[in-house]
């Protein structure tokens, strides 16, 4: 095994149980949201499929790392802009109604 | 390592690091909002630093069409999922999830799809065993994903049925196209490099989401994304190996493990294990919502004191209704202590006061006057009900009858007629009781089938003490 894979199963194995770890006990509130914004966090993806558009050479894998840089950029951007939105919903104060939230908002 | 490359390295950590806070931020709705920013920073600051990477020429000389990829994958891909959490409606979030979650799985497999065609189209390659296994790992666990997702997405949706759909033999499909992704991946493990078992492998993985989550009900669809969610997370960690990235290796591995715990945590809070909603076929309580005046029908759900906390905490309107059991209990000190807290939050308490609240009329004004509850905040039955409409949340404590929505609708029961308060009319209800003991009148009480309706079971004075602490916590 070589040094640099050893040290990346390292870091594998701690991340995963630092995943473990950073939800305790989460309110049923926030199962969506928290959900969602784990959710945007795999969007890190998106580094990788640049990475691979970097290196393609040929139509086939101009194609298929075009798909997946689209793919990961809906799936940061989009994360992320929705897990913020459905927060919102939790300010402690709400004045008036988000104007970009629909009128019946919640939960219908 | 040059010192750009080095500088580029720390940033990586640094978003990793942001992605934990930002994660564990998130367990608070004080502090969530903030998480995910702190997160979304991280991820900017990742994809800027790749993309200076990138510029300098690390992974190989950049072409123009290079280029034009990535800037037309981030316009389209990006501005697709910005306008759509920008415009969706608050209902259909859970399926806007799902989808996002589909193309990052979709993202995940078409780098491992990309690697294995490169590394195939050498004549007479051969992949090394620590390349091979994240790749086919990946691609797996991508495709299913995908699929998975999708599928999830369209239940949610509507677009297809809700109710589990179950096809004669689609258990053993689903256990056969398992075996062929098996099979075809020990086949390029052990040394073969084929690219046709490699689409074997994609084809059974996508057949496979879709057979997986099609017998699933619809109610039981956020558990199953959140599954996925934790699936996507470990591709993207596999991809992470194929690319030898440890960002990617990283922020994978923690939402697969986080994903997975928070999977756990809401089908604990649906009462059912991750396996029994996965084995599917149940899980159709969608059709039970709706009906808030209807017969019996639906379980009782049951509420901590976490969440009413939240609730509480979070509402503009709280109306709390006390009944027998709060004089029992001796809890009119706990519940003036729990409306002090929440006013110094903001909100607007009030107390409906039933005419036979307590042991006697006008018992239940006395025992509140003297835990020093201001009068002005007690409201008879007339004045209060017409406010339960706009009601964020009704705190029932220990009364029962007096607020069976039977006495209003159903003809056939013993109380029907008695005035009672409009409880069922809050937008939430929360009911702090200590078992599912039928009142004074020994009827069942509709209100707590209401879907609206929580059920915080505990004595009334422990029950308080609870939502005290955990109101403070908040």
């Amino acid at each position: 095994m070589s040094p640099e894979l050893l040290s990346a199963l390292t870091i594998f194995v701690l991340a995963i149980l630092v995943g473990f770890e950073v939800i305790s006990k989460v309110p049923a509130t926030l199962h969506t949201p928290l959900m969602s914004g784990a959710n945007s966090i795999h969007g890190i993806v998106l580094v990788g499929a640049m990475v691979i558009a970097v290196e393609a050479t040929d139509p086939l894998s101009h194609l298929l790392s075009f798909v997946a840089v689209a793919f990961a950029s809906m799936n940061v951007v989009g994360g992320y802009v929705v897990t913020d939105r459905m927060l919102q919903m939790f300010r402690k104060r709400p004045t008036a109604p988000p104007p970009d939230a629909p009128a019946d908002g919640g939960k219908g | 390592m040059s010192t750009l490359d080095t500088v580029i390295q720390l940033i990586y950590l640094a978003a990793a690091a942001c992605f934990v806070l930002g994660l564990h931020q998130m367990n608070s709705p004080a502090t969530a909002r903030n998480g995910n920013r702190l997160s979304a920073v991280g991820m900017a600051a990742a994809i800027a630093g790749t993309v200076v990477l990138i510029a300098s020429g690390t992974y190989s000389d950049v072409n123009t069409s290079a280029w034009i990829i990535i800037a037309a994958g981030l316009v389209v891909g990006g501005g697709l999922g910005f306008y759509t959490a920008r415009t969706v409606q608050m209902t259909a979030m859970p399926q806007l999830v799902s989808i996002f979650n589909a193309v990052g799985g979709g993202a995940a497999a078409l780098i491992a799809i990309d690697d294995y065609i490169r590394l195939s189209g050498v004549v007479g390659a051969s992949i090394p065993l620590e390349v091979s296994i994240p790749t086919v790992l990946d691609v797996i666990i991508g495709s299913i994903t995908f699929t998975g997702s999708v599928i999830a997405a369209g239940k949610l949706q509507g677009l297809i049925g809700g109710q589990p759909i179950i096809l004669p033999g689609s258990r053993i499909l689903t256990a056969a196209l398992a075996v062929v992704a098996v099979v075809a991946a020990l086949f390029l493990l052990v040394g073969n490099v084929s690219l046709p078992v490699f689409g074997v492998i994609l084809l059974a993985g996508l057949l496979f989401g879709v057979t997986m989550v099609l017998p699933i009900g619809g109610a039981d669809m956020p558990v199953v994304i959140s599954l996925l969610n934790s699936f996507t997370g470990t591709a993207v960690a596999m991809a992470g190996f194929v690319l030898s990235d440890p960002v990617l290796i990283i922020a994978g591995a923690l939402v697969g493990a986080s994903g997975a715990i928070l999977t756990k945590l809401m089908a604990d809070a649906m009462n059912r294990s991750v396996l029994n909603i996965m084995i599917g076929g149940f899980g159709t309580g969608d059709a039970a919502v709706g009906a808030s005046t209807g017969g019996p029908g639906g379980a009782v759900r049951e509420i901590g004191a976490d969440d009413a906390a939240i609730q509480l905490a979070y509402a503009q309107h709280v109306i709390i209704v006390p009944g027998y059991g709060l004089a029992v209990a001796q809890a009119q000190h706990g519940v003036r202590e729990l409306a002090e807290l929440l006013e110094a939050r903001g909100v607007d308490v009030k107390y409906a006061i039933h005419p036979v609240a307590g042991r006697m009329p006008g018992h239940m004004n006395v025992l509140l006057a003297e835990a020093n509850v201001p009068y002005p905040q007690l409201k008879e039955m007339d004045e209060i009900n017409p406010e339960f409409e706009r009601a964020d949340v009704a705190l029932v404590v220990g009364a029962n009858d007096v607020t069976n929505p039977a006495a209003r609708s159903n003809t056939a029961s013993p109380i029907y007629g008695m005035p009672i308060l409009d409880v069922d009319k809050a937008h939430s209800i929360i009911v702090i009781k200590r078992s599912m003991r039928p009142g004074y009148a020994g009827i069942d009480n509709e209100l707590y089938l209401n879907p609206k309706t929580g059920m915080l079971f505990a004595d009334a004075k422990d029950g308080l003490a609870q939502l005290v602490a955990a109101v403070k916590a908040v």
